[in-house]
């Protein structure tokens, strides 16, 4: 009774193809014209922090690299508030995306407590129908995702590790590596937002 | 205070029975892509209810114009020459205003600039193929193209693409990200075409046809194409309880 309806219908998406890097990131692609420098390419701006590489991999069902997805990032400063985090990048033919950024700080959940740091993303490709969204959390932050309002929504706890990238340090950088599973053992949790 | 409907707070829920499926059997490319679980909602949060802007700032001046940005000096792609516009609204019919608007096609031919293309059409070295624009006050964006051409496809034995421009648009959210494919009007191979059926109902499949519109169409140069875009919408967030506003 308090919310009205909605008047229009949200236009239905279709996939983004096989060639979606000639719209995305054209300049990979050597369109050259005027659509380069690719937005969103290059060090992500979440001003200052802690540098830290993301390094991932996307495999489909049958464990092939999935490797003409375009995965964008969407992120916080590391004082919790969203400004211009923004990136995106072409999966390479092996399935492998990398992102150069800063950790994010603590954004605010549904419950006003603090979530634990986390990265939005959001992944198209030839045969994914609507886009997938999903989260990057970070395994040195055990304590808060233990209280994390999102994780804890996961009611299969087994899954909530295919939300939580792994630490290694790669020259002296914090690198924070995640497998994105489209389906199968281990399928990534995607969200309904 | 009442805020109006749409005023601020969450988005609408997506309605997912609107979309595709994730599994559309009649198109291959979906039997192992296709999550299996089905997605896990999620009360929004800042994390989905901020998104990137893009400034003029981002675009070059031939952006939206697909016939010449890819072009040799004084050259022309080749093939019918169209307006494609339209408005970006969200659900209540709001204009999306200086959203990001990024579109990719085939030529004239059928043949995309993409070293993993197999049809055999020939390249048009004077088009390459994708573009953007950012909406303006009015939520209208615009550019000129030329008529993408029907292409074969690896799916069935010999399936085909009806014509279309494939669209990607932002909105205000992150929650708001849009993929779509935009058809033409009259074109029967739309209700052949694996890709557009994946959507269930025909009514949200018209919703991608692009109507052909002739006050808009330029004489001696141009034929108009208007395609609307709808992204979620806000609802009102009387009693809801959150913690910070947007
Ligand atoms: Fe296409």
């Amino acid at each position: 009774m308090l919310n009205a309806l909605p008047t229009l219908k949200e236009t239905p998406s279709q996939t983004a193809g096989p060639y979606v890097h000639i719209g995305l990131t054209p300049g990979l692609e050597g369109m050259g014209g005027s659509n380069v420098p690719d937005l969103g390419s290059g060090p992500i701006n979440a001003g200052n922090g802690q540098p830290i590489t993301i390094a991932g991999c996307i495999f489909d069902g049958s464990a092939a690299p999935v490797g003409d997805a375009v995965v964008e990032l969407w992120q916080a400063d590391a004082d919790g508030t969203h400004a211009e985090g923004w990136g995106r990048t072409a999966g390479a033919a092996d399935g492998s995306f990398r992102f150069e950024t800063i950790k994010p700080g603590r954004v605010l959940g549904p419950d006003g407590q603090p979530m634990a740091p986390h990265l939005t993303l959001w992944i198209v490709a030839r045969g994914i129908n609507v886009g997938l969204h999903t989260r990057l959390y970070f395994d040195d932050e055990g304590e808060a995702n233990a209280t994390d309002f999102i994780l804890n929504r996961i009611m299969d706890s087994r899954r909530r590790k295919t939300l939580i990238a792994a630490r290694s340090e790669v020259e002296g950088r914090p690198t924070y590596s995640l497998d994105i599973r489209l389906q199968g053992e281990n399928e990534t949790v995607f969200f309904d937002i | 205070m009442i805020p109006l409907p749409g005023e601020d707070g969450a988005l609408y829920q997506r309605d997912r029975t609107w979309h595709p499926p994730a599994n559309t059997p009649g198109y291959k490319s979906t039997t192992f892509r296709a999550p299996k679980h089905p997605p896990l909602s999620l009360a929004q949060t800042r994390s989905e209810l901020t998104g990137p802007t893009f400034g003029h700032g981002s675009l070059g001046p031939l952006d939206n114009d697909l016939i010449h940005n890819f072009s040799a000096e004084g050259g022309e792609a080749i093939g019918q020459r169209l307006i494609v516009y339209g408005q970006v609204l969200d659900e209540n019919a709001r204009p999306v205003r200086g959203t990001l608007v990024e579109f990719w096609q085939a030529n004239a031919g059928g043949r995309y600039r993409h070293k993993r293309e197999g049809y055999v059409a020939a390249l048009d070295p004077n088009f390459g193929g994708c573009g953007r624009a950012i909406t303006d006050d009015n939520g209208y964006y615009h550019f000129r193209t030329i008529k993408p051409g029907a292409y074969p496809w690896p799916n069935g034995g010999n399936d085909w693409r009806p014509a279309h421009i494939h669209f990607s648009v932002f909105g205000h959210a992150f929650a708001q990200r849009l993929i779509t494919q935009m058809y033409f009007e009259g074109d029967p191979m739309i209700w052949q075409d694996p890709i557009a059926l994946s959507i269930p109902d025909r009514a949200a499949v018209e919703q991608l046809i692009a109507r052909l519109d002739r006050q808009n169409t330029t004489p001696m140069d141009s034929l108009a194409y208007r395609f609307d875009i709808v992204l979620r919408g806000r609802r009102s967030t009387l009693f809801e309880n959150r913690s910070e506003g947007n």
